[in-house]
């Protein structure tokens, strides 16, 4: 078993938490993991990624190959479509619908979506939306997170966990937050895809 | 459970198990977190390790040589171009030697993610006849620097250490060992090859020339150089370092099939190099940065067609090396790929929301009618965004301090209205004394200190200049009339674009101190600022 996730977005937006909690639910799952991440000038409102690697067998590259992605989850859908070539032939696309707008020749919403909707297996979720309902917009991130989690192979306990011990040091609030942010996600992933796929 | 760390953490903790006493760094993308890791580590504390950011590259790596000397472990970190400036003292450190151990960490960033340059720190380690050590995992990052330190010691020289941006930022499960205890205080035996007078120096160059033979038998005999011949003998792979993974990724399954070379040590093992060039049909060097193995491989041997990588084109010449790129090498097909949909559109890093150094380009910007568009010498730092459209305000970056020297010499030249635009930690780091020169001959220049307060690019970290920037000035010799401040924003726009006009009619040295903390600063962080400004006063 290997699984290959990108994550993607804007500097700032929160997709080193995301990988977090991959990552210690893995650990914590005794998988091998690799994640490879963007520091320095990019972070600074740029393009950023993370590339997650998570496996029963030892792992080699910190980078994934192109055409070996099982999984974009993207915090904006212009970024899920930078990661493209990354994507295999069964990949699946999980993004947020609300564009992060920083420069002055942004695409067109639609047609970014029009691309999109060209993968049949894809799920685009108003994460931000969401997440403001539920109370914070900054908990969009979880909400994708939960969306996708039908297609990451990690047991659902183990990423809760993964949840409750990276805010541990937060108050019960910003806990909760974060969970039912996560369960809203899956839940609304349920209800616009059955995940099943032909291999 | 394992601890999940980033390549540079993992190091960072296997020095502290290796008896570390102090680390000595100045931040720089991609070894920051090496050095930031140890400033957090409870048991560093405890242990009482030094850890204390330098004011540059070279006055680290003295301090850790000065930690060495008296017996202790010490290491020193950098990204790449850091070492141009502590060159001086690493050439000549490999001539006295060292007596406690001495690690030299020096991250590369091939692909400049965030660098000027894709320099390889392989050529610095050559040029100094010293050891190289090259992880390829961040286990591996964790386990050498045990063998780091024991291999310094028992040299008595300095190793270099070297990372690439890749390893140092990407996180996986790392084991940790027993930990080693510090070193006691203990002074050279013989204090004479520490100074590097001409006989003294003979004699120690001498010895590090003659060195070299145990620095190869050392490789030769290394773990850390694994020599795996196969049946197959149609082509032999040296994989360096990261290098390793990436063609492990590719061969995986079939790794029977491979002869590989696996490099982790250097000078280069000239033995079992021989042996898979002799068995094999084709030898592919796999390296990340220059082609560094590739070119010692051509004086190896009279059969260069036989040798393949980057120079022969089999691997790309520049940038860092993928699994595709190496799987291409291979000859291992790579599948076919989507490409990027031509909706998308680039997204350049940009300074943030709320920043002084955008009000210090829209002041200059307002001023580029006047004085023309070409005459604004940058620095490195958050403010070379400014290069970049809609600012574009600055038209030059090279290297730290050059602003100020650049705008000397363009007007020791002729040049009118030449501005300098620098970050207060770039200022203290190789600004100063290019002030001094320009205040010597008092030259016609308006430096900008755009002092945020912090070391912003690289995370916000403390800047040795607060507090000290305006008497650092005053005592180079810069004229108080001519050593002005202003506070970068909207609201002083109109009232700033006059001084700078002001003393930009001014024909000699003059300092404008543009001072507003990065917006990147915690409320905590704002408050020790605070603190040490007013103990300063």
């Amino acid at each position: 078993m290997k699984t290959n996730i990108i994550l993607s977005g804007v500097g700032g937006q929160g997709i080193l938490t995301i990988a977090a909690v991959l990552d210690t639910a893995a650990l914590s799952e005794n998988l091998f993991i690799k994640q490879s991440e963007v520091h320095g000038m990019s972070q600074r409102g740029g393009a950023v990624q993370s590339h997650v690697r998570i496996s029963d067998k030892e792992i080699f590259s910190d980078l994934i190959p192109e055409g070996k992605a099982d999984l974009i989850l993207s915090v904006e859908p212009m970024e899920l479509l930078r990661y493209m070539p990354f994507l295999n032939k069964y990949g699946w696309l999980v993004t947020d619908s609300h564009p992060f707008i920083n420069t002055t020749n942004y695409p067109e919403k639609e047609d970014l979506f029009n691309q999109i909707k060209k993968h049949p297996y894809h799920v685009i979720v108003n994460a931000t939306e969401v997440a403001k309902t539920i109370g914070n917009s900054k908990v969009a991130n979880m909400v994708l997170l939960g969306a996708a989690s039908a297609v990451i192979p990690l047991s659902e306990n183990s990423v809760i966990d993964a949840i409750k011990k990276l805010f541990q040091h937060k108050s019960e609030k910003i806990i909760s937050l974060n969970l039912q942010a996560f369960y809203e996600g899956k839940k609304i992933a349920k209800a616009s895809t059955d995940f099943v796929v032909n291999k | 459970m394992k601890n999940l760390l980033l390549g540079n953490e993992a190091l960072a903790q296997g020095s502290i198990d290796a008896g570390l006493s102090g680390v000595y760094a100045y931040p720089g993308t991609p070894s920051t977190e090496i050095t930031e890791y140890i400033q957090r580590s409870k048991i560093a504390k405890e242990l009482n390790i030094h850890t204390t950011w330098s004011v540059n590259e070279k006055t680290a790596m003295e301090s850790a040589l000065g930690m060495s000397y008296i017996g202790k472990r010490a290491m020193v970190v950098m990204k790449h171009v850091g070492l141009n400036v502590a060159s001086d003292v690493f050439m000549n450190m490999a001539v006295s030697g060292v007596n406690g151990g001495l690690v030299v960490v020096v991250a590369d960033d091939p692909s400049m993610h965030s660098s000027q340059n894709e320099q390889d720190s392989r050529f610095y380690g050559k040029f100094a006849m010293i050891p190289i050590l090259e992880p390829s995992n961040q286990q591996e990052a964790y386990d050498i620097m045990h063998y780091a330190f024991d291999l310094s010691e028992e040299l008595k020289l300095p190793v270099l250490l070297r990372m690439v941006t890749r390893l140092s930022h990407s996180r996986a499960g790392v084991e940790f060992k027993e930990r080693r205890p510090q070193n006691d205080i203990n002074l050279p035996f013989d204090t004479s090859r520490f100074a590097l007078i001409p006989m003294n120096a003979k004699k120690q160059f001498d010895q590090l020339v003659n060195k070299k033979s145990i620095l190869i038998e050392h490789s030769e005999n290394s773990k850390l150089n694994n020599l795996k011949l196969s049946e197959d003998k149609d082509i032999g792979i040296i994989a360096c370092g990261i290098a390793y993974n990436y063609v492990m990724e590719n061969i995986g399954d079939d790794e029977a099939y491979y002869s590989v070379l696996k490099i982790s040590q250097y000078p280069l093992p000239k033995n079992k190099i021989k042996k898979l060039y002799k068995h094999c049909d084709k030898i592919l060097v796999v390296e990340d940065g220059y082609p560094v193995v590739e070119e010692l491989l051509h004086n190896y041997f009279d059969d260069n067609d036989k040798i393949k990588g980057r120079l022969s084109g089999d691997l790309p010449r520049t940038g860092e090396l993928n699994p595709n790129v190496v799987g291409n090498s291979l000859g291992i097909f790579q599948g076919n790929t989507r490409p990027i949909p031509e909706v998308v559109t680039a997204r350049p890093p940009q300074l943030c929301e709320g920043c002084g150094h955008t009000d210090l380009f829209n002041t200059i910007n307002e001023l580029i009618p006047e004085i023309g568009n070409k005459n604004v010498f940058g620095d490195i730092g958050c403010y070379a965004l400014g290069a970049l459209p809609p600012l574009n305000t600055i038209n030059t970056l090279i290297d730290m301090g050059a602003s100020i020297t650049m705008a000397k010499g363009a007007t020791d030249a002729g040049m009118e209205n030449a501005i300098a635009v620098i970050g207060d930690s770039t200022f203290t780091h190789s600004g100063m004394t290019g002030l001094l020169d320009a205040v010597f001959e008092n030259s016609p220049i308006t430096v900008i200190i755009s002092d945020n307060s912090a070391i912003a690019m690289t995370g916000a970290q403390e800047s040795s200049a607060v507090g000290r920037l305006y008497n650092i000035c005053l005592g180079i010799g810069v004229h108080p009339d001519h050593l002005k401040r202003m506070v970068p924003l909207k609201k002083n726009h109109d009232e700033n674009v006059e001084l700078l006009r002001n003393e930009l009619k001014y024909k000699g040295v003059s300092v404008i101190i543009a001072e507003r903390a990065c917006v990147r600063l915690s409320r905590d962080q704002k408050e020790d600022i605070k603190a040490k400004i007013a103990s300063l006063s």
